[in-house]
């Protein structure tokens, strides 16, 4: 049975990235936990060991019965009965399987019972599962809400809920309504306060991903008369009390071993997170973020699946008398597969390092008060965690979506039957560039940081990076790209039209990306060989990218916008 | 009621997935080339006794390996899914032992461990294949045996009730303590590493091991008492040295072959459901599958 960590060297090359001491030492505050708890680390080497041994397990876990799973549940699916999900066989499989090795809460803090992980060795966990069965990874995801409980709800609430979630119970995030999905400030579900302190709420919610989980953060209207995101608060609901019941649940295209659930809410007890008003504008921005990153996650993990499903099926499948892959049409669409692979994986992990430590610093700063060097350190990694998360969400999601069209033309006529993985990859993937934010939405996120230079500073701090000769020619080339950018950022600017603005934003977003990931690969490929090929082969691919949207931009007057309108 | 379970098992070379150069030439097994694993029905009795120590608060589940020195390796494998201690019965004297010998000197070490109230193991090991030695402890130490055992029912008033998975249906049979029980592939599978345990347990050193540590794990294992496996001799379980290795071995290998099937003949039968499900009658009543 294949192990889906030790068969993937890259991901040991991204977890043994130089960053991960500091972010380690912060993260186990010189490693004073080792005195109270037997599990944890003695120091840098024994942390950066428990986390390859336990990656192993999830590696091993999602090579075997997983992977195994994943057809049976895409055919048989969840259903709701009596008000309640039943997940498929194989679905329940798997969640006790993840209990019993102990992956729930790996990021929470061990006097709550969790691993006391940090962000990147968690993340790869969720682009291990993802690779496996990228439906299942949303449930076993979604131990991310505990994050948002650990960051603002009180002691008391802490102590009850999130050491449930390391025991193995499930989280859900109530947000969307049928009249609230990207715009979240019209969400009506209706929240009234009791006399006793406790919150009632009533209403409806929808595309709820595992909605009957046993511990639900719900988004409501706190403020009767508000209509906009200010009269919002965040709540917990909890199974055990009653109150919601699904209505039904969607019958999707991909992650089929995942229910998306509709709920009604009729008087369910839930008690306020946090507070009031805070909903949507402080928490909910905060829990989308690590969605956000778990979604990005779970792309890397597809585009896993995709190229080596395509990579084997090339080598299998004989055409002319040889394999498919030693015709020049085949092996170009395999190197391009990988090299975007590298590259959202590079971004991915070099976000996740980002979120650590300004997370670390934070959490910190609930002990005691942070230096004034440490304050500065914690808002530039939280501005760049703040660039990079939408970045990867968007990018990753584009790319693990071609990557499953890729993996299918290269599996030809076979690809389009039902026989293949290749199949259930395709329609698992399209959710990614839709979910916690379309692609469109991450560019309106991300679009700030191109007007504000973010991307820019990040780029020539990378260039000034000491590399190999053999790599200077590659940092070249991204050299005039980078001008390339700058001119058409400018270009655009230059305009001060917000629509123009806008209208270019996913152009200019894009040609920051490209730029931002080729380098990632340069320095990959600095410390570890393996990466040599992709950085050429990303390389080229930033290089027609940029050039492409700097020429639409340069040959582009804000008045042909009009061309474009409906 | 609190247990005191010892739990049987073999490290053993992976014959699963044996490969030409599997064995050398003089036709001993080439262990260089085959991974050491847990003995996979060893696997599945664990199974069996951790779920008698999550059934009964407070129990101990002791693994006990005869082999070389490494053969720690799968008391830790044992640790991380939930096992409390381990013994290595290792000895150069212990080596060349046949079933007999072996359950010997495996019968010696339970006697020396003394207070236990179940013995579970696998059914047999993929490298011999004989399960012989399970049995064969039991009537040294003169308990009862329950073999082929698929899942304990019931573990109450000095009784076990298992049930049995034979060749033709299941049996459910009962049995007083203390005694053996010998578990079969079908059981329940082995339940995974865990990511807590797994930190916890990770330096856990057998008494050979520890001396090549550093200081500062030494002192680690002197703090934790339950990260020491324990090393054990024949001298120590009080072995006759007439009964262990290979004087107590009265079963010599004369030779091994390498047999290579070959088909002699050839049948066909029409595509219809009638003649297919005779054949599969066929192949079932002749054990080619099933």
């Amino acid at each position: 049975m294949a192990n889906f960590y030790n068969d993937n060297p890259d991901l040991k090359h991204h977890l043994q990235h130089p960053l991960m001491q500091k972010i380690v030492e912060l993260k186990e505050r010189n490693f004073a936990d080792a005195e109270t708890y037997d599990y944890a680390p003695l120091n840098f080497e024994d942390a950066m060991d428990s986390y390859d041994k336990v990656l192993e397990v999830v590696g091993e876990i999602c090579g075997g019965k997983i992977a195994e799973n994943a057809e049976g549940v895409d055919h048989q699916g969840p259903r709701v009965e009596n008000g309640r999900v039943i997940y498929a066989d194989g679905t329940q499989e798997n969640l006790e399987l993840c209990r019993k090795a102990g992956l729930m809460g790996m990021a929470m803090p061990r006097r709550l019972g969790g691993l006391n992980f940090p962000i990147t060795p968690y993340i790869m966990a969720a682009d291990i599962v993802s690779r496996a069965d990228t439906g299942f990874e949303n449930l076993w995801g979604l131990q991310d809400c505990a994050e948002t409980i650990y960051e603002f709800a009180d002691e008391d609430q802490k102590q009850r809920f999130i050491p449930r979630v390391c025991k193995g119970e499930t989280m859900s995030m109530d947000l969307t309504e049928p009249d609230a999905g990207s715009d979240l400030q019209s969400v009506m579900l209706k929240a009234t306060e009791q006399p006793d302190g406790t919150w009632r709420l009533n209403g409806v919610k929808r595309f709820i991903t595992n909605g009957d989980s046993d511990i639900h953060l719900v988004l409501a209207r706190s403020e009767d008369g508000t209509k906009d995101g200010r009269g919002l608060s965040m709540f917990i609901y909890d199974k055990r009390d009653g109150g919601v019941t699904v209505r039904r649940i969607e019958n999707k295209m991909g992650i089929k071993g995942s229910p998306t659930c509709e709920l009604v809410y009729k008087n369910a007890k839930a008690e306020l997170c946090g507070s009031r008003r805070m909903g949507l504008i402080k928490y909910v921005m905060a829990l989308m973020n690590g969605a956000r990153l778990g979604i990005a996650a779970q792309s890397v993990g597809v585009s896993e699946r995709a190229y080596r499903e395509a990579l084997a099926y090339a080598k299998d499948r004989k055409q002319f008398g040889k394999a498919i892959i030693e015709f020049p049409a085949v092996y170009e669409m395999l190197a391009v597969m990988k090299a975007k692979l590298d590259a959202s994986r590079a971004l991915l992990y070099e976000t996740s390092r980002f979120v650590d430590i300004y997370k670390i610093y934070e959490d910190i700063a609930k002990e005691r008060s942070l230096t004034p060097d440490e304050r500065k350190e914690m808002k530039a990694y939280t501005k760049l965690a703040d660039a990079c998360t939408p970045l990867v969400k968007g990018m990753g999601s584009e790319y693990c979506n071609q990557n499953a069209y890729d993996c299918i033309q290269i599996h030809g006529g076979s690809g389009f039957m039902k026989d293949y993985a290749c199949e259930r990859v395709y329609r698992d993937a399209r959710i990614t560039s839709i979910y916690e934010g379309t692609t469109q939405l991450q560019v309106v996120a991300a679009i700030r940081h191109v007007t504000t230079g973010t991307y820019l500073n990040m780029i020539r701090d990378y260039e000034a990076q000491e590399i190999k000769d053999s790599l200077k020619p590659l940092r070249d080339n991204l050299i005039a790209l980078t001008e390339k950018y700058e001119k058409a950022v400018a270009a655009v600017m230059e305009v001060k039209d917000t629509t123009y603005t806008d209208f270019m934003a996913r152009r200019m977003v894009e040609m920051a990306g490209n730029i931002i990931m080729a380098y990632l690969l340069i320095l990959d490929a600095n410390r570890n060989d393996a990466f040599t090929a992709s950085a050429e082969v990303y390389n080229k691919i930033a290089q027609t990218e940029v050039a492409k949207h700097a020429d639409f931009i340069a040959n582009f007057t804000p008045a042909q916008v009009e061309m474009y309108k409906a | 009621m609190s247990l005191n379970i010892i739990v049987l098992a073999k490290q053993v070379p992976d014959t699963r997935n044996v490969g030409k150069d599997a064995m050398k030439e003089d036709g001993t097994i080439n262990r260089a080339a085959l991974p050491a694993i847990f003995n996979p029905e060893d696997l599945n009795a664990l199974e069996q006794a951790l779920r008698l120590k999550d059934a009964n608060p407070g129990s101990t589940v002791t693994l006990l390996t005869m082999g070389l020195p490494r053969a720690s390796e799968i008391i830790r494998e044992a640790m991380y899914r939930g096992a409390d201690a381990g013994i290595v019965l290792t000895d150069r004297v212990l080596g060349g032992a046949d079933t007999l010998a072996t359950s010997y000197s495996l019968a010696q070490a339970v006697k020396k461990f003394g207070n236990y109230d179940i013995i579970l193991g696998g059914r047999q090991a993929i490298d011999g294949d004989t399960a012989q030695v399970g049995p064969q402890i039991a009537e040294k130490l003169g308990i009862p045996q329950v073999t082929y055992a698929e899942e304990i029912l019931d573990l109450s008033n000095g009784h076990v009730t298992v049930k049995r998975r034979l060749e033709n249906g299941v049996e459910t049979v009962k049995a007083p303590l203390p005694c053996v029980v010998t578990v079969n592939g079908s059981a329940a599978e082995c339940r995974p590493r865990n990511a807590m345990r797994l930190q916890k347990y990770k330096y856990a050193a057998s008494t050979s091991e520890k001396e090549k540590l550093s200081d500062e794990l030494k002192s680690l294992l002197e703090k934790r008492p339950y990260l020491n496996i324990a090393e054990w001799s024949a001298a120590y379980v009080d072995a006759d040295p007439q009964q262990i290795g290979l004087p107590g071995s009265p079963t010599k290998v004369k030779a091994i072959e390498n047999v290579v099937f070959t088909a002699k003949e050839s049948r066909c039968i029409d595509n219809d459901d009638a003649q297919i499900e005779d054949l599969v009658k066929e192949l079932i009543a002749n054990h080619t599958i099933g």
